[in-house]
């Protein structure tokens, strides 16, 4: 396929991607408007971070007053799993791509594009992934930024109501491998347990919450990791 | 009150860096195991911690919430898209908020 029909084929992918983070993102714009973004502030939030989890983190920390350390921290921890995508998007480039699409691409390496680009059989094809961006990234980004204006007109209950589409969005990328896999479900419900423990116990209420995401989620984390470490491809052969 | 634009440089800056350090420093596999088992764990723990009790605490009535995420669950478990869990969770607050306030 030459370059212009692999930006062409990423931009019609890419559309229904932009449609569902454009609903995601204007519940995300809500949460922004409340914790004193403006419209402006929300927009270039999203086309600088493209991570749900991980403005939402920014968000709450905003909203919290919490320090630049700790947002940096929580950030890191909300958006860790990125990391792990990244290693294995590094398997897809072929030798020939220049060096420069990887700072490019890297930047805008979304759950969603990590998703198709993974998919296709072909090496990674930076057009391809280009074209892909270019239509999900607007669709984020004006969805932000409306559900700030929003925000500010619709009533009360309608604002609480819309919120709850980032949390549906959370539970539909936890559900699926917590179904698939009985050691990841016991962990979603042991997040879940503890996790409102720690947000409930008056002896931890001085702890701030993205803290005691931060801490939470490196304990159950790692103990999993330690007592149920997943299979290695050594293990397969 | 802090400087909203900082905490976008701070947030946008630490999320590059997560995303690019891979792709310009790992040309093999990370081999070591429990590294390995961390990271894969790590997505699905932090946003299930962020998830609950936040979803139960932002609606007006925490049932309404709490419905909202039992049905998420099982939409997402009968393998329901993204966009489909995330427009259900509002419209269930909605409905049953009219009808209990």
């Amino acid at each position: 396929m030459n370059g212009k029909k692999l930006l062409l084929t990423g931009l019609k992918d890419g559309i229904p991607i932009a449609l569902a983070y454009f609903a995601v993102a204007f519940a995300l714009g809500i949460a922004a408007g409340k914790a004193g973004f403006s419209a402006i502030q929300a927009v270039i939030l999203s086309i600088t971070n493209n991570a749900s989890a991980g403005e939402y983190a920014a968000i709450s920390m905003v909203a919290s007053s919490a320090g630049y350390v700790e947002t940096a921290l929580m950030i890191l921890v909300a958006n860790a799993r990125y990391f792990l995508m990244s290693c294995t998007i590094s398997q897809k480039f072929s030798k020939s791509t220049p060096f420069y699409h990887r700072l490019l691409i890297g930047f805008a390496l979304t759950d969603e594009i990590f998703a198709i680009n993974v998919a296709r059989k072909s090496d990674l094809q930076p057009a391809y992934a280009y074209g892909a961006v270019s239509v999900a990234i607007p669709g984020w980004a004006l969805g932000t930024g409306l559900g700030v204006v929003m925000g500010n007109i619709l009533p009360a209950f309608a604002v609480s109501a819309l919120s709850t589409a980032l949390f549906g969005m959370f539970i539909a990328i936890i559900v699926p491998p917590a179904v698939k896999n009985k050691t990841m479900a016991v962990l979603v419900i042991l997040s879940f347990i503890l996790s409102t423990l720690a947000d409930r116990l008056t002896l931890l209420k001085n702890i701030p919450s993205g803290t005691k995401t931060i801490i939470l989620t490196v304990v159950i984390a790692l103990g999993a990791a330690i007592i149920r470490p997943i299979p290695t491809d050594d293990d397969c052969e | 009150m802090r400087n909203i634009w900082i905490y976008i440089l701070i947030s946008a800056a630490v999320t590059y860096l997560i995303r690019v350090t891979p792709l310009i420093l790992i040309r093999r596999e990370i081999k070591n195991r429990t590294v390995r088992s961390f990271l894969y764990y790590v997505p699905t723990v932090t946003l299930a911690v962020m998830t609950v009790p936040a979803i139960i605490d932002t609606t007006a009535s925490p049932v309404s919430g709490l419905a909202a995420l039992l049905v998420g669950i099982v939409l997402a478990a009968m393998g329901k898209s993204m966009f489909t869990v995330a427009v259900v969770c509002p419209v269930v607050v909605l409905i049953l908020e009219y009808f209990l306030i």
